[in-house]
């Protein structure tokens, strides 16, 4: 066979040049054809390190062969191509060449070896990335892109001071495991957590992601917090905090997600969730956990994707994402219909569907490492991403009251993308041994479990019995047209807020001073206008002659002056 | 395809008042989506129900190795599932009086 050590983001930056350069027809299909093309790279690539070269001081290596690099390459190249076939109808080439730039650059950041390259990427990421915002072309848009701009770059900002550090301290450049005792790391940390969307960090995603376009969305939601969970594994196993971050991230959303009307606004803060259960397994560090943790983000990529991309094509058809506005679609949209609960039955980790198969190994890792607090926590939010991801999305989009709203299926290309996502979320959930096989530790957990499966369901049915109770009895909250104060509101209500105050306030306690001046310059004004103004002695003087004769005076004093003195 | 058609044929016709309501009113049960069939809801029911209670009392032949303490309680995977989303949702309701603005509350 052959070998070949091409980085898999060159294959995508090439292409994203030849698109810009391709007649309109073609486009589309050349976005599908790169993926393809690099799938075909990504199974000839040799295991080690490649494409090593110096730089400055230090070596930079951009093609590590892993298996943890690896199971990150196949997953990206498997969301782009579902992307793309997604996007297929799309015409507007700034998304088609932005989407193809940061699936590459997101491959480019999990293939490298050096924390330098690793920052370039991390910056390619953000600036790539926006513009799949911004391609929505409205206000909301653009100033949700800028401020989901301001993270990424910060966050950049952040890893840059912290690998500089390290360069410094350690003479280091190679990208691997790290302790969190130095500031050096614990800068790397803070960079990794803002793209990981930590608590209080993660309004950018909550903010951005339901702004963008309808393709746009399935794109932004595969990569930038996975190449920060990758980031996580590759750098901070088995680090303590982790564990308890990860543990609140899976909680917190849930109440957001349930009180939230923008559908796709429910499903990011349901990325928030089900990273939660990554950061969590990382933070664990056995075996098993990082099994659990990659393998969650493996399957997450895919039906986060699928459930994107049947709110995408609800968005793209109806023009309408608002559960308030939506309702009774299962007729219009049969087909959608299917993959959103086959989306939602994955995520909800139902036996059988892929989310059951990886979110399952974190918390037998956590019960095998005891933290009994933790693992209900996690039993919790499995409980509560039934309720908000795998009820509430299909129920108030295709089922609850009818809206009244008659629109064709979705596009083919639509349907066949989530075709591909649902098909594997179905075998991955029911034949797991291929996935496994791709983990970075070998497998010994055996899924299908009679208990394991049983009290899975009892769980998953009760929440749903809550469901329908709170909903027959009229207390489930109901969908309103709102806006919910999130972190966010410190910089975009008290943040603005302040400034405007403290303008304010800086204008009235200057206001004597102010005066003070005006009065004092008001009064030289004046004292100039009596002395040298047009009815002065001086500047009266209207004619020529009158003013040779000032001009002989003065020269008179000055002469008569200078004889005195000598 | 074509009952949706018919259907909305007839909508047409009695909103301009050249049929009689009651008949519309029988063809829309007549054509009625499955889903929305007062059978298929009771069947649904009853299913429900039944899945429900075996899988409650499934917990009898199940001895699954407690963990913890709290989770060697008998079905303690199903009151956990349903209390903790009660609980929840009550939690988010009365976050959401907290938390609600206007949707233009940014805009300003």
């Amino acid at each position: 066979m052959m070998i070949s050590s091409l980085p898999p983001f060159a294959i995508f930056y090439i292409g994203a040049v030849i698109l810009a350069l391709a007649p309109r027809g073609a486009r589309p299909w050349i976005m599908l054809l790169i993926p393809v093309a690099g799938l075909g790279n990504m199974a000839t690539l040799d295991d080690g390190l490649h494409l090593s070269f110096a730089l400055f001081d230090f070596q930079a290596t951009l093609l590590r062969v892993d298996k943890l690099s690896m199971l990150f390459g196949w997953l990206f190249h498997i969301a782009a191509l579902f992307g793309a076939v997604f996007a297929l109808h799309e015409k507007d080439l700034s998304q088609q060449v932005s989407a193809t730039v940061y699936a590459g650059s997101a491959l480019g950041a999990v293939f490298v070896e050096d924390l330098i390259s690793l920052f370039v990427f991390w910056e390619l990421l953000a600036v790539s990335s926006v513009f799949l915002i911004w391609a929505r072309r409205t206000a909301k848009a653009y100033a949700a892109g800028l401020r989901y701009l301001i993270y990424q770059i910060l966050s950049g900002v952040i890893l840059m001071a912290g690998v500089l550090l390290y360069l410094y301290t350690t003479g280091q450049n190679s990208f691997s495991q790290l302790s969190l005792d130095n500031t050096a790391s614990a800068l790397i940390f803070l960079a990794f957590g803002v793209k990981c969307a930590f608590p209080f960090l993660h309004t950018w995603l909550t903010d951005a992601y339901p702004e963008a376009t309808p393709t746009g969305t399935v794109f932004l939601s595969a990569f930038t917090t996975k190449v920060a969970v990758y980031s996580l594994a590759r750098a901070f196993p088995g680090t303590e905090m982790l564990v308890y971050i990860g543990a609140a991230m899976t909680c917190f959303p849930i109440f957001y997600a349930v009180i939230e009307n923008d559908l796709r606004r429910v499903l990011a803060y349901s990325m928030i969730n089900q990273i939660g259960f990554m950061v969590c397994g990382i933070g664990i560090g056995t075996e098993l956990a990082l099994n659990g943790a990659v393998s969650h983000a493996f399957n997450d990529v895919i039906f986060k994707g699928l459930l994107m991309m049947t709110m995408g094509a609800v968005l793209f058809r109806t023009g309408k994402i608002n559960g308030s506005d939506l309702g009774g679609l299962y007729k219009s949209m049969p087909k959608t219909t299917t993959f959103c609960i086959i989306g939602a039955a994955s995520i909800s980790a139902f036996p059988l569907f892929s989310g059951f198969v990886s979110k399952s190994m974190v918390m037998a890792a956590a019960v095998e490492e005891g933290y009994a607090w933790i693992w209900l926590m996690l039993l919790f939010a499995s409980a509560g991403v039934f309720h908000h991801a795998g009820i509430k999305i299909p129920f108030f989009a295709f089922f609850a009251h009818d809206s009244g709203i008659r629109v064709r299926e979705a596009p083919i290309n639509m349907l066949i993308a989530m075709g591909i996502a649902a098909g594997l979320c179905l075998y991955i959930g029911i034949y797991p041994w291929t996935l496994y096989s791709l983990l970075p530790y070998p497998v010994a957990y055996l899924p299908f479990d009679t208990t394991h499966v049983l009290t899975q369901l009892q769980l998953l049915f009760f929440s749903a019995l809550a469901f329908t109770w709170l909903k027959l009895t009229g207390i489930y909250p109901p969908e309103l047209i709102s806006t919910n104060i999130d972190a966010d509101w410190l910089y975009r209500k008290l943040g603005p807020t302040l400034v405007k105050n403290v303008r304010v306030l800086y204008l009235r306690a200057i206001a004597p001073m102010r005066h003070a001046v005006n009065e004092g310059g008001s009064m030289i004004a004046q004292l100039t206008q009596r002395w040298y103004g047009e009815n002065s002695g001086l500047g009266g003087v209207q004619t020529v002659g009158a003013t040779i004769a000032i001009a002989l005076l003065f020269f008179a004093i000055i002469l008569v002056w200078d004889l005195l003195a000598a | 395809m074509w009952a949706a058609n018919c259907h909305r044929a007839l909508r047409r016709l009695y909103f301009l008042r050249l049929t009689l309501p009651n008949i519309t009113h029988v063809i829309e049960n007549e054509i009625k989506h499955w889903l929305l069939r007062p059978r298929t809801i009771r069947l649904l029911w009853i299913g429900f129900t039944v899945v429900l209670s075996a899988l409650a009392l499934a917990d009898v032949f199940l001895h699954p190795h407690a963990l913890f303490d709290v989770d060697g309680t008998f079905g303690f995977y199903s009151w956990y599932g349903l209390l903790t989303c009660a609980a929840m949702v009550l939690f988010a309701k009365a976050l959401g009086v907290l938390l609600k603005r206007s949707d233009t509350y940014y805009d300003d």
